[in-house]
């Protein structure tokens, strides 16, 4: 298991990068992208994968890199190389806009709840699903407050069970003519 | 026109311009066999898919053209995952054809179901499982691109017995422009402000090299190579995938550098100033220990394979694109510049060359024979364009050296993968594709052993093969490191001299066998074998088990730690 993923990418030491990969959403393609990486001894920390446009024709995979493993350049290199990949978007840490969806299934009783739900509402996260001896929550945003939430769900709630998607990511949109 | 998707694989072949493929048949690949008979397309039977791979491979290396092989679903398809590795390794461009159970039956462990593409998907550039055979045209014309274009390799298609079965409306396979790959943009031109600047590095290096690999062969750049030498005037090695590409007897052709490489081509590399790197990657068996791997040398870095650059040695420029399209632009970019004085330099390299020849000890008075000796009479006594295919171990590094190579395609070896048994297909699909030329396989007996059975496959198929076995009755190469790094103490590395008795395994495959054990001999049973041309010849050379490859760079130490030979340590 890779170390957990802690803070956002601006102030947490660059050790993970993010990739935006553009497949072609043939069979097998997400295997190929694994087995490049299993092959090169590049570490993967997280991967999304869905389709890109509406006749599925193309797939974006969003990959945080452990860019320890392996210099950036050659991951993109060697991705680059599969016939499958058509555009690689290496988003450094700035220029990511990244998001990523967290579930959480959290066992308390009915009557222990308050202080859980406050907790919910503060965080932005709702809850999806509710039967005697748990509730279940979602929260999306930043992994900094996914991870945020993850914390304080860990130091109350110790029978809990969390589920997260890994981040999606794209550029930020040019803010010069703009606000920040 | 409606045919079957059999047909359609088989017409898609011939519109690809395949002359021959070699290949295997069985249940999955049944469909595809019938139409074998009327295509205009040469089948050769091998007689074990290993060597189907590795004939399709010396086929390409001796032709520049794809090699084709086709086999059988589950043994068939992994009997030739090797050559697939080989020729990844090598960037052979190789265009692999198997069977596959029907759609319906994949993935429920039916009867010689494998999954090839997940197998070979690390060691091809790309492979396709056809489901429909409508797709025949296009995925061929797909492999055929992908195989040859950018950095060549191995490439496979995995077609499922129903889809060669199943009726298609035939169409013709798209020509590359019209090909539908997205992801896929080779690059022949490199960066002009890159190109220059490299320009500028070669003409103000007071110690440069030229560090020649595959990709001046795979690029058929030769010409353009020999231009870049002379407007340079740089000296040059030529690795072991690229012996060849610049005349051995050219001055400026320092030999082949790396682990078993000559004194004056590792030395040079270790001492210059600068590195033009074209086609080579930096290979471990060149480099020696990295960290001490021409320590004040720049480096110019040409490849076509854009993730080559930087991936071992940092590159001072890095420059993407097709060897013979760069050279082309870097000696026009050279031209008009002024050059540094490489007096000095070639008067360092002259005295190393002086002093440090390759050489070996002579056999003594009724002594046995020497394998260096055997291949400078090989080489005197052949043709000037004969092609040398040698097998992986010590005879592979004395056919390396001692053969004269004055033109590129003449050398044919198995070099990132080091396949034992590589020879005798290899050498076989080689003059498969230039059988005006004469073949000399240079083999180890361990070697031979491994897919000497291919030599049935040349005598049936009208394909006179020369073999010379360079027979030391060990696995040399490994006894040699025995020797020398684990106290002499041998394990499993004899074989025998006599067992197998390679004249009458020779004789029994249809071919001449002729056994040597004395100097006097040799020149008597190489004319015996010139003079054969209607059938395959095997010549079993008697060779002093003793001898070894020198010089030796150790695994992992630096290549200033060259070990020369011991004639010239005491001389030293
Ligand atoms: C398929 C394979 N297995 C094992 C090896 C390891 N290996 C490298 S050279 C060698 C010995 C080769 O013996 P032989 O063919 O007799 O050649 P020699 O070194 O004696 O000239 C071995 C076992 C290899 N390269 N390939
Ligand atoms: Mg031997």
């Amino acid at each position: 298991m890779p170390e957990p993923f802690s803070g956002t990418t601006t102030h947490s030491p660059i050790t993970h990068h993010i990739l935006s990969v553009l497949v072609e959403n043939k069979a097998g393609v997400l295997a190929r992208v694994a087995g490049l990486f299993s092959r090169r001894a590049f570490n993967i920390y997280s991967l999304a994968v869905a389709p890109a446009d509406a006749h599925e024709r193309f797939s974006r995979i969003t990959i945080v890199v452990d860019a320890e493993s392996a210099p950036l350049e050659q991951v993109v290199g060697q991705l680059n190389k599969l016939i499958n990949v058509v555009e690689i978007r290496d988003l450094g840490s700035n220029e990511a806009l990244e998001r990523e969806l967290l579930l959480a299934t959290v066992h308390v009783a009915h009557d222990e709840r308050d202080h859980l739900l406050e907790s919910v509402a503060d965080a932005g996260a709702s809850v999806v699903d509710v039967s005697d001896e748990a509730v279940t929550l979602t929260l999306s945003g930043t992994p900094t407050a996914l991870n945020a939430f993850e914390a304080m769900l860990a130091q109350g709630y110790p029978s809990r069970e969390v589920q997260r998607t890994g981040r999606v990511a794209l550029p930020r949109l040019n803010h010069s003519a703009t606000q920040a | 026109m409606n045919i079957t998707g059999a047909q359609a694989l088989i017409k898609a072949l011939e519109q690809q311009g395949t002359e021959v493929i070699f290949g295997y048949p069985g249940g999955a690949i049944l469909p595809v066999y019938d139409p074998i008979i009327d295509s205009s397309i040469r089948h050769v039977l091998v007689r074990h898919e290993q060597g189907a791979g590795h004939m399709a491979e010396g086929y390409a290396q001796a032709t520049g053209r794809p090699g084709v092989a086709m086999v059988t679903s589950g043994p068939g398809a992994t009997n030739i995952v090797t050559p697939i590795a080989n020729a990844y390794m090598d960037s052979i461009p190789l265009v692999v054809i198997t069977g596959q159970v029907p759609t319906a039956a994949i993935g429920t462990d039916a009867f010689q179901e494998c999954d090839i593409t997940g197998i070979t998907m690390g060691i091809t550039k790309h492979n396709w499982l056809i489901k429909d055979a409508k797709d025949i045209p296009d995925v061929i014309a797909e492999a055929f691109y992908v195989a040859t274009t950018g950095r060549p390799g191995p490439v496979l298609v995995d077609v499922p017995k129903d889809v060669t079965q199943s009726m298609v409306e035939w169409h013709d396979c798209p020509t590359p422009d019209q090909l539908d790959l997205p992801g896929y943009h080779p690059v022949l031109e490199g960066d002009p402000e890159a190109i220059a600047a490299a320009a500028r590095l070669l003409a103000d290096a007071e110690r440069p090299v030229l560090y020649v690999g595959g990709g001046v062969i795979k690029a058929r750049a030769i010409e353009a190579l020999a231009e870049l030498v002379r407007v340079s005037g740089a000296p040059v090695v030529t690795t072991l995938m690229a012996r060849g590409a610049l005349p051995d007897s050219h001055p400026q052709n320092l030999g082949m550098p790396g682990m078993h490489g000559n004194y004056t081509a590792v030395t040079a590399m270790q001492q210059a100033d600068l590195l033009v790197s074209l086609g080579a990657r930096f290979d471990d068996r060149v480099t020696g220990r990295l960290d001490a791997f021409a320590p004040r040398a720049a480096i110019v870095h040409v490849d076509i394979d854009a993730a080559e650059i930087g991936k071992v040695r940092k590159a001072d420029v890095g420059i993407v694109g097709d060897a013979r399209h760069v050279i082309e632009a870097l000696s026009a970019a050279s031209a008009g510049l002024p050059r540094a004085d490489l007096a000095a330099w070639w008067a360092t390299l002259n005295d190393w060359r002086e002093r440090y020849p390759m050489i070996y000890e002579p056999a003594s008075d009724g002594g046995m024979l020497k394998p260096q000796a055997i291949i400078e009479k090989l080489n005197e006594m052949s043709p000037d364009d004969t092609i040398v295919v040698s097998g992986v171990g010590q005879h592979q590094m004395w056919a390396a050296h001692h053969w004269n190579y004055e033109h590129p395609y003449t050398w044919i070896n198995s070099g990132g993968a080091g396949t034992m048994g590589y020879a005798v297909p290899a050498a076989i699909g080689a003059k498969a594709g230039q059988p005006g030329r004469t073949v000399w396989a240079i083999d180890g007996d361990g070697c031979f052993q491994m897919t000497a059975q291919e030599l049935v496959t040349a005598r049936s198929e009208g394909i006179p093969i020369k073999v010379a076995i360079l027979n030391n009755s060990y696995l040399g190469m490994v006894r040699q490191w025995q020797e020398m790094f684990y106290e002499e103490r041998y394990s499993e590395v004899y074989l025998s001299q006599d067992l197998p008795n390679y004249v009458m395994w020779a004789e029994a495959m249809g071919c001449v066998g002729i056994r040597v054990d004395r100097a006097e001999d040799v020149e008597a049973a190489i004319e015996k074998a010139n003079a054969i041309n209607d059938r395959p010849v095997v010549i079993d050379f008697r060779t002093d088990a003793a001898e070894k490859v020198f010089p030796m760079v150790a695994a992992g130490a630096s290549n200033d730690d060259i070990m020369v030979h011991p004639i010239q340590q005491a001389g030293a």
